[in-house]
């Protein structure tokens, strides 16, 4: 047992340190207050030169095939660039759907010529994608989807609308999973399309989130005109290229956000303990709290840690690679509510000019419930666990042998 | 990075599986559960040490393998598993571990041969009552060569040859070697919720001993060696959390209600995905103590008590979850859930509760952050 690369890793990680150092700046509270100020159009620009470095100096599609302008590395490597990238305040957030979910699903499911128009303009960042599945009656059964096309010569036609969806309102295209034929089964009646954003018929909303943020948007499709020659996999397959997707979904969410134990035991010493005794960090109860969060912080890190010796063996992380964001979500939440429960009614003052930490307990209170939610729920998640990893049978099926337009959807 | 065990310690594991499935099955452990007689089974006590298990850690001049404590995580692990009714842990991870850290060459030579063969049970006698114990809470004596005092319980102190016990000695406390087979001894069998293992109340009136390691440093020796012990322990309480979630997945496979196999229930399996993570951070945490022993790195003592927090929540979490996944049946004497049941809080309370670790925890953290 070690923690150490190999002599290859070290070697791309000190290459991977050096082009960080050249084009972004160390994370720093100082450098994050400054690129809070950016505005949206200014942040996007800045991404945008930043991508374009990368794909200059080999650090995009680490693990694509060569044919793709990748680098055609174990994944690993993809985990290392990951881990030295996170030190500095690199923009790389509005890539990160399209190049590690979109993108690769256009690779896997089309031929050269749509290759050639697409790949290599968003691994430059060119262009940005975004995923388009999630409906208003269709979020953990994302198959329910209803949003639906149309044959109409060597076109398709769109309608209907998409929800939760990540940077559609800076988007160049994104790819689409729509109902072709409702009188079959539900999983039989999909059909994955690539779809330009800019186009007519599109029309991007935000969402006003109960955090108060505007992270996500609606996308509301009306007479959309897809080309045939834009479908992705056969008509009635866009299930099985959904699945391609989602999975490389799971390599992309789990990271921790916001405070966490180091965190809140810093605060812990400046502020007094219910019983008036002292600081909260003498304080029995919260010392036993603390010790669980470390606990389990410290279990998926090393968890991950894990992870990464499969993947520098060549092995692939299964669905067990799930359980990040069932730990992480709720224990931000936690941390986040101790802390603010911990101020008594102080806690109520969310505003960083007084609260502590600049408000960042308060942000992970009310962000913490969407991460919960998003990119799998805890519940949808512990299903992929209970069935992929532990061989429990499917839940008994309603919608099998019933043809998607006679299920019932309530509201 | 190669945060893993290595190809030969997984092919140790195996063996030590396909050897624990035959010797030590669930019947194995019954014998001793009902039989009140019976502190531990003498068979499967020999069969490990013709294995050479007693002494993987021990170096080959005292006549052990030699091998690393990596090897011993991964047969603590299957030990665990198998929930085998043998005074392992007693004599391996706290008797012998201790002579290790702290014992003179005398000592060793006298003692960790014998513990290699099979031939002398240990035991670690820290506790005297209810409660945390503490430095300042010990009471029992030793003043140069005998021994008075009473510790209360110790584990497989009823089997036991040899002992090593925390005693006052001036105005701190050493750590001292028994013989337990003297006329200054008198052990009284205890009853407790794991019968699997003994467990005896130890009178010493007068008893020949000797200082194991300086005396009046015995507080900190022995914190050493439950740091140690936490992480070999934390491996058995995996293995027995590990044993638990397939025994219950099995069960929930095979089992009908409502005309469906229980499993295909979300309650069901929400339950049996909560047990796999729990297990799945137990496991990283004691691989990072696994690591920490086998390297002497400084972090043992962050990495033992996380491993040993960690690992007692799961194994709890596990043991009851499974009862109760079994239902009706899971409440029987003579299904083996209330074997782990049992096991669970025999691991969860010896050399510190899980409330103990997690304060050493936080304060380890908080000296960590201060150096």
């Amino acid at each position: 047992m070690d923690f150490n690369d190999t002599p290859e890793e070290a070697k791309f990680r000190s290459e991977a340190r050096a082009f960080l150092e050249a084009n972004v700046k160390p994370k720093s509270a100082e450098s994050e207050r400054l690129q809070r100020k950016l505005s949206p159009a200014e942040y996007l620009k800045a991404a945008k030169a930043y991508q374009a470095k990368k794909a200059e100096n080999g650090f995009a599609g680490i693990t694509w095939a060569k044919e793709q302008g990748g680098r055609a590395l174990p994944p690993i490597y993809a985990v290392i660039f990951n881990q030295e990238e996170a030190k500095f305040d690199a923009p790389s957030a509005p890539f990160s759907i399209g190049l590690g979910m979109c993108v690769p699903t256009v690779i896997a499911f089309s031929d050269e010529s749509i290759k050639d128009r697409y790949v290599a303009k968003a691994l430059r960042g060119d262009e940005i994608w975004c995923q388009l599945f999630s409906e208003p009656g269709a979020g953990s059964d994302v198959a329910a989807s209803k949003t639906k096309a149309v044959r109409d010569g060597d076109d398709w036609i769109v309608n209907g609308q998409k929800v939760w969806t990540t940077g559609a309102q800076f988007s160049d295209y994104g790819i689409l999973l729509v109902r072709t034929n409702p009188d079959v089964e539900k999983h039989k009646g999909l059909t994955m399309f690539i779809v330009d954003m800019k186009q007519k018929g599109v029309d991007v909303r935000p969402i006003h989130q109960a955090s108060g943020g505007r992270d996500f948007n609606e996308v509301y499709f009306t007479d959309v005109r897809i080309p045939d020659s834009s479908r992705l996999g056969e008509p009635g397959m866009g299930w099985n290229v959904a699945l391609v997707t989602l999975m490389n979904e799971r390599l992309a969410v789990g990271g921790s956000y916001g405070p966490d134990y180091k965190e809140i035991l810093d605060f812990a010493r400046g502020i007094n303990s219910p019983s008036g005794d002292g600081p909260l960090i003498k304080d029995e109860a919260f010392r036993q709290n603390l010790a669980d969060w470390i606990v389990r912080a410290e279990g998926y890190k090393l968890a991950k840690f894990r992870t990464m010796t499969a993947l520098s063996k060549g092995q692939t992380p299964g669905p067990e690679s799930s359980i990040g964001k069932v730990i992480n979500a709720n224990q931000m939440m936690d941390i986040a509510n101790t802390a603010i429960e911990a101020q008594d009614h102080f806690g109520i003052i969310n505003d960083p000019d007084l609260a502590p930490l600049e408000g960042a307990f308060h942000q992970s209170y009310m962000f913490a419930p969407g991460l919960r939610i998003a990119g799998g729920t805890d519940e949808i998640l512990k299903n992929i666990i209970a069935e992929r990893v532990l061989g429990l049978p499917q839940d008994v099926r309603v919608d099998k042998g019933v043809a998607f337009k006679d299920l019932p959807s309530g509201r | 990075m190669n945060f893993d065990f290595s190809e030969d310690q997984k092919s140790l594991k195996d063996q030590a599986r396909k050897f624990l499935s035959e010797k030590a099955s669930s019947k194995v452990t019954r014998s001793v559960l009902d039989d009140a007689a019976k502190s531990y089974d003498q068979d499967l006590w020999r069969a490990v040490a013709e294995m050479g298990w007693l002494g993987v850690a021990i170096p080959e001049e005292h006549g052990g393998l030699g091998l690393g404590r990596l090897e011993l995580c991964v047969l603590a692990e299957e030990i665990g598993r198998a929930v085998a009714p043998i005074p392992f842990s007693s004599t391996v991870y706290f008797f012998a571990e201790a002579l290790m850290l702290a014992g003179s060459d005398a000592q060793k030579g006298a003692h960790l041969p014998n513990v290699a063969s099979g031939e002398t049970i240990g035991c670690f006698a820290v506790s005297e009552g209810p409660g945390a114990p503490t430095a300042a809470s010990v009471q029992a004596k030793f003043d140069g060569a005998t021994l008075n005092g009473v510790k209360i319980p110790v584990t497989d102190g009823d089997c036991a040859s040899w002992a090593v016990v925390a005693a006052k000695e001036g105005g701190g406390v050493s750590l001292v070697l028994v013989e337990l087979n003297q006329p200054g001894v008198t052990r009284t069998t205890l009853k407790t919720l794991d019968p699997t293992r003994g467990h005896a109340k130890l009178e010493f009136k007068n008893a020949k001993a000797e200082r194991l390691g300086p005396g009046g440093q015995g507080w900190e020796l022995a914190e050493a060696v439950l740091d140690r012990a936490a992480v070999l322990i934390a491996f058995e309480q995996v293995g027995g959390s590990q044993a638990c979630l397939e025994m219950a997945t099995e069960y929930a496979k095979g089992r009908y209600a409502f005309s469906r196999q229980i499993g295909s229930f979300q309650a069901i399996k929400h339950k049996l995905a909560d047990m796999y993570v729990n297990i799945e951070v137990a496991r990283s945490n004691a691989y990072y103590g696994a690591w920490a022993l086998s390297t002497e790195a400084a972090e043992l003592s962050f990495a033992a008590a996380a491993s040993r927090a960690a690992a007692s929540d799961a194994y709890y979490f596990c043991a009851k979850e499974n009862i109760q996944t079994h239902g009706g049946m899971g409440f029987t004497w003579d299904v083996d859930c209330h074997l782990f049941f049992r096991r669970a809080k025999l691991l969860a309370v010896q050399a510190g509760s899980p409330a103990v670790w997690k304060e050493k925890l936080v304060k380890r953290l908080e000296q960590r952050n201060a150096a």
